[in-house]
């Protein structure tokens, strides 16, 4: 997505379109990402609800993924993970 | 023609306020601005008004409610003075960056501490950067002219920026003055109802106020700074349609006898009527004294002030706040920056005058004049002076 010069932007920044969040994928800002150990996992969904971005969801087969595209790599799902499933992993 | 009427200033602001079809104020009273927040509630409350009147808690809380309505669509006023400006501060720059609107009415005061509720500068000068349109008035009659016109520059398409108008605490908010009010019919001839840019509404949902990062900020910063700047053509035309309506004419940097004058001072605000005084009586002396009078402080109208001292040997800058520990008062560091690059300029002097509502008589200004005069070495230059303090 090209950026818009200083005279291309909407005044006041108003955004008009709605969702379009979505659009800004913040999962550039991660330094670490979590990796599930799907031995470990019992499936209780703590870390699809302690996600503060959202972006923990919960595949057909029952086991959870974060969607990279918005994962910050912030730790908390791997933190709150009592069965120590998640694994907080350096970016390359 | 408006009707010829005496009233206290800061009531005949809230009349003229009320004549503007505003659909909401917040207003949260603080001396000296609080006759205006009083008058304008008996105007909402007695039914003379169409408006929302939000009782609010804080000037945080008027700030935010005023930005709140102005980004529903509402035409949306608020006032206040001294730490209500403050507490307003954080809010400022977030309703130029949201290019909302507003109009505020400041009953200007000093800042504590020590708590003082009297008149000097030192409340709108932290708030410079902000990204308002801010103007000085120097008597009731523009008090009043401002209050009205604010939101024909405010809301233009062109400008879509907040607008303050400065009015002298006491000085002037609590005059007794004679002026004319202009009626509702000629208000309504000259302010067309408000066109928002954008509104919050269900059936069309935008964000306002939405966050940016590296990658945007300094685009939007440079966009804001446009628009400031290119707010002064705006401001002229509708000056000048004042004019042409009312009868009274407005302009950036007002003169009074300097077009022959060696040295000259410069004032915003109420001093100026009593430095004119001054400037008379220096005439009468053979002193060739002309005073500049700053009406308009953000957009600063570099080309209006680069004309009106460029004749003149010497000029006396005053100021009513003071930058600690810096080179002076605000306003003297910005005339010195605008005529850095001049090759003709007049050799810069400054005074520091009137602070926590300090009486400055005619004799105190020409006592300043004979001052600059009796400087032959030029010692004085380019340096700053408490007027007045006790050694």
């Amino acid at each position: 997505m090209a950026l818009k010069t200083w005279k291309e932007l909407p005044i006041g920044c108003v955004v008009s379109e709605p969702g379009s969040a979505s659009e800004y994928h913040t999962g550039s800002w991660r330094s670490q990402r979590p990796v599930w150990n799907d031995a470990k996992c019992i499936k209780c969904g703590i870390c699809y609800v302690f996600c503060p971005e959202g972006c923990v969801q919960q595949g057909e087969d029952g086991f959870f993924r974060a969607n990279l595209d918005y994962c910050k790599g912030c730790g908390i799902c791997a933190h709150e993970c009592w069965p120590k499933a998640i694994e907080m992993v350096e970016e390359e | 023609m408006g009707k010829r009427v005496g009233m206290e200033v800061a009531i005949a602001v809230a009349e003229a306020v009320g004549l503007c079809d505003i659909d909401m104020a917040a207003v949260y009273p603080i001396t000296p601005q609080s006759h205006i927040a009083e008058h304008l509630s008996d105007l909402v409350a007695n039914g003379e008004i169409d408006a929302e009147f939000v009782t609010v808690e804080s000037e945080h809380s008027a700030m935010s409610a005023v930005i709140g309505a102005s980004g529903a669509g509402a035409r949306a006023f608020t006032a206040t003075s001294s730490q209500g400006l403050m507490l307003m501060h954080e809010l400022l720059p977030i309703a130029s960056a949201m290019r909302l609107p507003i109009c505020m009415a400041i009953a200007n005061r000093a800042i504590s501490g020590p708590l003082n509720i009297l008149n000097d500068h030192t409340d709108i000068m932290p708030q410079r950067d902000s990204g308002w349109i801010s103007m000085f008035v120097e008597n009731g009659q523009e008090a009043i002219d401002m209050s009205i016109i604010a939101f024909k520059i405010a809301e233009h398409k062109d400008v879509m920026l907040p607008v303050n108008v400065n009015i002298d605490g006491f000085q002037l908010t609590h005059m007794v003055e004679p002026f004319e009010m202009p009626t509702q019919e000629e208000v309504n001839q000259f302010l067309p109802p408000f066109v928002p840019h954008a509104t919050l509404h269900p059936a069309k949902p935008v964000t306002m106020g939405a966050f940016a990062m590296s990658d945007y900020f300094a685009e939007i910063m440079k966009a804001k700074d446009e628009a400031l700047k290119n707010s002064k053509k705006v401001i002229l035309e509708v000056w000048s349609e004042w004019a042409k309506l009312f009868g009274r004419s407005y302009k950036p940097v007002e003169t009074y006898k300097s077009e022959d004058a060696e040295i000259l001072m410069l004032t915003m605000g109420s001093m100026g009527e009593t430095a004119q005084m001054a400037i008379d009586e220096l005439r009468d002396k053979g002193i060739k004294a002309g005073l500049v009078k700053l009406r308009l402080w953000r957009p600063f109208p570099f080309e209006e002030l680069k004309a009106a001292v460029k004749n003149a040997k010497k000029l006396i800058v005053t100021d009513r706040a003071i930058s600690f520990g810096g080179p002076g008062g605000p306003v003297f560091s910005e005339i010195k920056s605008a005529l850095y690059a001049e090759n003709q300029r007049p050799l810069i002097y400054n005074y520091i005058y009137g602070l926590g509502g300090r009486d400055i008589p005619v004799p105190e200004f020409v006592g300043m004049f004979e001052k600059v005069l009796a400087d032959k070495t030029g010692q004085l230059v380019d340096s700053y002076e408490f007027w007045g303090v006790r050694e």
